[in-house]
């Protein structure tokens, strides 16, 4: 083994351990951490920040070419998607579903908004909400609309 | 200068070690929940960890035949969890 390929396996070693102590704190917090938010921001340690880095140690250690891009692959695939669940966790969160804690807000910017009374579209039959002037509108267009996942995900807003 | 990769493999052992054991954490917050939501951001944790792992076994093998898996098992967790969080209904907090 030449001096080079073992610089790149130390490096490599050294981010994939990094990683794993990241990882391993984040999970203490979660395990600690008093409510679904503060979970959230441990849950994210592992699921980006950690896994980026034994992404990158582990690119380093094998090397080829087809490996190293799939790894890139899901580096970014993981960079993408992690915001889209935690903004809807975060926003069932604070509609009240996980038992958010909300002595623990140093501020609350959603407060005021009209919007968070919205149960969004899977309750409408078991519990309909009070009479809202945008309401009709917004219905019609989510049935009118194209259906898709993405599109019924952030209904309501 | 020979024994640097023994060394390396002895501490991506550890590393791997080290992951089970957080995991065990996080498989005991998914079960304690209470909400559904806590369940959900465990499970979350619970596919990154498992990801991690195949990339640190990967690693300590330099066997590529499971980067594949990595990147289905990315793609098949960021869609569950989303779906899981679209069932999450208010009031019941399951």
């Amino acid at each position: 083994m030449s001096t080079g390929e073992l610089v790149l396996d130390t490096i490599g070693t050294v981010a994939i351990v990094l990683g794993v102590l990241l990882t391993f704190v984040a999970s203490i917090g979660l395990l600690s951490l008093p409510d679904v938010l503060s979970r959230m921001h441990a849950a994210t340690k592992p699921q980006v920040v950690g896994l980026l880095l034994i992404v990158i140690g582990g690119a380093l250690h094998l090397r080829t070419s087809p490996d190293v891009w799939m790894l890139v692959l899901v580096g970014a695939f993981q960079l993408v998607t992690a915001p889209v669940t935690a903004h809807v966790v975060g926003r069932l969160a604070h509609r009240g579903e996980g038992g958010l804690r909300r002595d623990l807000l140093y501020v609350d910017e959603l407060a005021d908004r009209p919007d968070e009374a919205d149960p969004g579209p899977d309750d409408q039959e078991e519990s309909p909400p009070p009479h809202r002037n945008g309401e009709a509108v917004g219905r019609s267009r989510r049935r009118g609309g194209a259906g898709s996942d993405g599109a019924s995900l952030d209904s309501g807003e | 200068m020979s024994t640097l990769p023994a060394l390396l493999d002895a501490v991506l052992v550890v590393s791997l070690v080290l992951l089970g054991l957080s995991a065990v954490l996080v498989v005991v917050r998914l079960l304690r929940g209470p909400t559904g939501l806590d369940r959900l951001v465990a499970l979350d944790v619970l596919v990154a960890e498992f990801l991690c792992g195949l990339v640190a076994y990967a690693a300590l093998t330099g066997d590529s035949s499971l980067v594949p898996v990595v990147v289905a098992i990315s793609l098949v967790g960021f869609l569950g969890s989303t779906t899981v969080a679209r069932f999450v209904r208010r009031g019941t907090g399951r």
